[in-house]
């Protein structure tokens, strides 16, 4: 469970997220959606502890975060930007991350998913975007957390691997496990998920199922749907 | 934290410029012995090159590393571990490796040309000494540098200009406040002044060991009568430990305030 309490940060003189709160429970694929700008990624990373909130409280599973690192053993974090240290190879840096986290991993299961055997000895600065994506998702997924942070999990990814990454998903929901997605693929968010958190100007525009949504904005695409929204008055 | 250390210092020990660094200074401990052909002369030469290049050495490895490690740094940030251990840990493993290089590239040169068997083995143990010491505050000062600066330019510059600061314009400044105050005793002053900077402690505290404090005429006397006793040993050797601890303790505070 994760609760987000009247959330405030600035970026200098910057206002990313004004008073955001939000509550998720149970198990089940939250959405987090919102243009450019609109603080989805700060949300997501405040709640790992990378950003440090102005003011606000965040709980994950009853326990407040704020400096406190040991509730992240529940987090599985997917960062948009699979950069990772270049003169290291596959197999060295999953086995490190295994090493470092002190928890069980199915590294085996996770390499043979997403076809990662052919690059094990490789240096990941020799790797494609692509390719290091699959990494990175192996590296999200290596471990059976209770929720699953994931950013921009589509980023570069080919129809195979996308197609896999929708099952590995779907299989850790039929699990009872909590997921936070950002996107911009509407299509993705359509298959997948449960609910849809839309952000505007760092608060919370929306929340409720894609059936609401449509209802809503009397739209039946979801794209145009969630186009339409920011320009309706809120009620949510 | 020792993790971490762990992995960081591999990562350096793979990485091109250790060696660089620790043949750098092989190459330099044999180039002094052959030149000077007598160790202690070899260990004063050394000093004078220790004390301006230790410091620059570790404030360019330090935020250099520092910069090259971000993406690291955030994959670490999302795992559960302290964050003060992932920055100690990587700025362990930095100071760590470079204080090595140094210690095996001078102390083979040295160890082979008959180290052992002369006097002058406690002023060139007390030479890598201050070089550890020397690497440990240099290091942690670029590494607060860092933090407090995302753009690498300017983190750079300003580690740059710390370097400067410390290692010459420092001096300077100290010469020119001396001659002006010149009528007024500058005893205690000058022994402030040397004890608030650790390229001039450091290099203050080696050449009393090596007993030429002579030549620095009637302020060398007084420094001897202050350095040369025990408390003044432990007074500077205090200062040196404050001097690495200050900086290593303000990267475990400030580094949980920061967002990423």
């Amino acid at each position: 469970m994760i609760e987000v309490e009247n959330l405030h940060k600035k970026f200098g003189k910057n206002a990313v997220l004004t008073g955001l709160s939000l509550k998720v429970e149970g198990g089940g694929i939250y959405a987090v959606l919102g243009p450019n700008g609109s603080g989805k990624t700060t949300l997501i990373k405040s709640i790992l502890g990378m950003v440090v909130p102005d003011q606000g409280l965040i709980r994950v599973n009853g326990q407040p975060t704020h400096r406190k690192w040991k509730y992240r053993e529940e987090l599985s974090y997917l960062p948009q930007i699979a950069n990772f240290p270049g003169n290291l190879s596959v197999s060295e840096l999953l086995d490190m991350i295994v090493d470092l986290r002190r928890q069980p991993a199915r590294q085996q299961e996770l390499i043979a998913e997403f076809g990662l055997e052919p690059f094990l000895n490789k240096k990941l600065s020799n790797l494609s975007g692509g390719t290091r994506q699959k990494v990175n998702l192996a590296l999200t997924f290596m471990f059976d957390s209770p929720v699953y942070i994931l950013d921009e999990p589509t980023n570069g990814l080919d129809p195979a691997s996308l197609i896999r990454l929708k099952e590995r998903i779907r299989l850790e929901q039929s699990r009872g496990k909590l997921f936070l997605v950002t996107t911009h693929i509407m299509q993705f968010v359509e298959e997948l998920a449960d609910e849809v958190i839309y952000l505007l100007e760092g608060k919370i525009y929306f929340k409720g199922t894609l059936e609401a949504l449509r209802q809503r904005t009397g739209q039946n695409d979801v794209e145009h749907a969630i186009a339409a929204i920011s320009t309706q008055e809120p009620n949510a | 934290m020792l993790k971490i250390l762990k992995y960081s210092f591999y990562d350096l020990m793979r990485s091109r410029w250790s060696y660089v660094y620790f043949l750098f200074y092989l190459a330099l401990g044999f180039v002094l012995l052959f030149l000077n052909n007598d160790l202690s002369k070899a260990v004063i030469t050394l000093m004078n090159i220790i004390v301006v290049l230790v410091p620059l050495i570790g404030t360019i490895f330090g935020i250099m590393y520092y910069y090259n490690s971000r993406e690291f740094t955030e994959l670490l940030l999302a795992l559960p571990v302290r964050r003060s251990s992932i920055f100690l840990g990587q700025y362990f493993g930095v100071a760590g490796s470079l204080s090595l290089s140094l210690l095996l590239g001078l102390g083979i040169p040295f160890a082979a040309y008959g180290l052992f068997r002369s006097g002058a083995v406690w002023d060139f143990g007390l030479l890598l000494v201050t070089g550890a010491f020397l690497t440990l505050i240099f290091t942690a000062l670029s590494f607060n540098i860092a933090l407090a600066n995302e753009n690498r330019i300017k983190g750079f510059g300003y580690a740059v200009l710390l370097w400067l600061l410390l290692a010459v314009i420092y001096d300077g400044l100290f010469l020119l406040s001396l001659i002006l105050l010149e009528e007024y005793p500058l005893d205690n002053f000058s022994l402030a002044a040397t004890l608030l900077n650790p390229v001039d402690l450091s290099r203050t505290l080696i050449l009393l060991k090596l007993d030429i404090s002579a030549l620095m005429g009637y302020t060398g006397a007084v420094f001897k009568e202050f350095f040369g006793t025990h408390m003044g040993l432990l007074v500077s050797l205090g200062a040196l430990v404050l001097w690495t601890c200050l900086p290593i303790w303000r990267l475990a505070v400030r580094c949980r305030k920061q967002d990423f």
